[in-house]
């Protein structure tokens, strides 16, 4: 009987501390939220605003955007397209391209695209490159990535698309070959990919809608 | 008063969490590559044993000893939650950084350690002393180790600081080297093994200096009793 007590004692209490903890973190949850979605807002913007700056788009860059699929831009999961536009007229694509074939693992990169298919930059969003050496990829340890701005898919030409040892145009890193040729084969394939389907990428009429 | 001298000592040196009781070593290894990064997640250690310890040592007599860890790990999972929404809210870029390193404070042994050992048994300031000098003693290893790293990594001091104490700190940052290559092992993993093995090694020889200094005074105390 006494065990019996005791054990309902327990089991009431672990579930009245169950209780608290979760009820203390909902409430934490829920008045950070909007702060967070703003933070998560201002940091993507952040990043898109340095290949697009404020001045050249007037639309709300970070909800018009589009998503798509193709195996070539690195991965099978969904790509998110933000579509920069002056008075509804496109300006600019960036599109969320990965780079898959990175020294350790995909590195994940903006393509920024403007309406006559020049670059207007590229940025490395996300990687986990070595430290000093395929790190400088990323425009706070170098201004490498800044050797794609104003280059297209004829610009230079297809042969020419690669790092310097491979023939190419593009400075590869010292002691760094295989991260900087991951990225310039994926800002490549995206440019492919923006040329083959430009007009769909700035459709105002979501895809998915279309078959509803 | 003698009481909270002996519980600062403890946590700072005595019984360091990082170098005598070597708890907590997998995010103090992973994050230890710059200052500013050692200082993140060393705060946020401590704000999480101070809460955890205060906690436990208030409901420490309501609790039956058979169901004391599992409401342990309840507290400290709910502080440990807690910390993380405000940090995504308050030091986004921060807690961008520190990532995945946050939430595992919850497997830190260090926290349910000082949760069982000590705030179980002691009153509330005394808990809170306590978690205060044993989170305060783990941040130290970690921006000395930090620091270590960091300087002989990639030649500078309190690099990204803006990341914590907003874009006026970008300025904090110290170049102690300029035009340095770098020296990658001090940044990669292996770096943090060895940085830690040489602050260990240091402060036991510093202990052992100590406790030959006061053999020596003792025993020229004994001598001058005995004259």
């Amino acid at each position: 009987m006494q065990l019996l007590k005791n054990m309902t004692q327990s089991a009431i209490v672990l579930g009245l501390f169950a209780v608290i903890g979760t009820g203390l973190v909902a409430d934490i949850f829920d008045q950070t939220k909007q702060r967070i979605a703003d933070n998560e807002r201002a940091s993507v913007l952040r990043n898109l605003h340095q290949l697009i700056p404020p001045d050249r788009h007037d639309n709300d860059l970070f909800n018009d955007t589009t998503t798509i699929y193709d195996a070539r831009l690195g991965t099978n999961q969904a790509i998110t397209v933000y579509r920069a536009r002056i008075k509804a007229k496109p300006v600019a694509a960036i599109i969320g391209a990965i780079a898959p074939d990175g020294y350790s693992g995909a590195i994940k990169l903006l393509v920024a695209i403007n309406y006559n298919g020049t670059l207007a930059g590229v940025r490395v969003v996300q990687h986990k490159e070595t430290p000093g050496l395929g790190d400088r990829v990323d425009i706070e340890r170098s201004s490498w990535i800044l050797g794609f701005n104003g280059k297209s898919l004829n610009n230079p030409t297809e042969n020419k698309w690669r790092v310097k040892r491979d023939g190419g145009v593009f400075d590869q890193l010292t002691g760094a070959t295989i991260t900087p040729r991951a990225i310039v084969k994926a800002v490549r394939n995206s440019l492919i990919y923006f040329n083959q389907h430009r007009d769909r990428l700035f459709d105002t009429v979501d895809p998915k809608d279309k078959n509803e | 008063m003698n009481n909270f001298s002996q519980i600062f000592r403890d946590g700072m040196w005595k019984s360091n969490v990082a170098f005598v009781q070597l708890l907590g070593l997998c995010p103090l290894l992973a994050v230890t590559n710059t200052v500013i990064n050692g200082l993140g997640l060393g705060l946020a250690t401590t704000l999480t044993l101070i809460s955890s310890n205060v906690v436990v040592s208030m409901v420490r007599n309501f609790i039956r000893p058979e169901i004391r860890i599992p409401v342990f790990v309840l507290v400290i999972a709910s502080v440990v939650t807690a910390i993380e929404l405000a940090m995504n809210a308050w030091f986004h870029d921060m807690y961008k950084i520190l990532g995945i390193f946050i939430p595992l404070i919850v497997t830190n042994c260090a926290i349910i350690a000082r949760a069982e050992s000590f705030a179980s048994k002691n009153n509330v300031a005394r808990s809170f002393a306590d978690g205060l000098f044993m989170g305060l003693g783990f941040t130290c290893v970690l921006i000395l180790l930090g620091a270590l790293r960091e300087g002989l990594g990639f030649g500078t001091l309190f690099q990204q600081a803006h990341l914590m104490f907003g874009e006026a700190a970008r300025g904090l940052q110290i170049t102690l080297i300029s035009d340095y290559q770098g020296f990658l092992l001090a940044i990669l993993p292996p770096g943090a093994f060895f940085g830690l093995g040489l602050l260990i090694a240091g402060k036991n020889i510093i202990d052992k200096r100590r406790e030959a200094k006061q053999q020596v005074m003792a025993s020229a105390a004994v001598a001058e009793a005995t004259k």
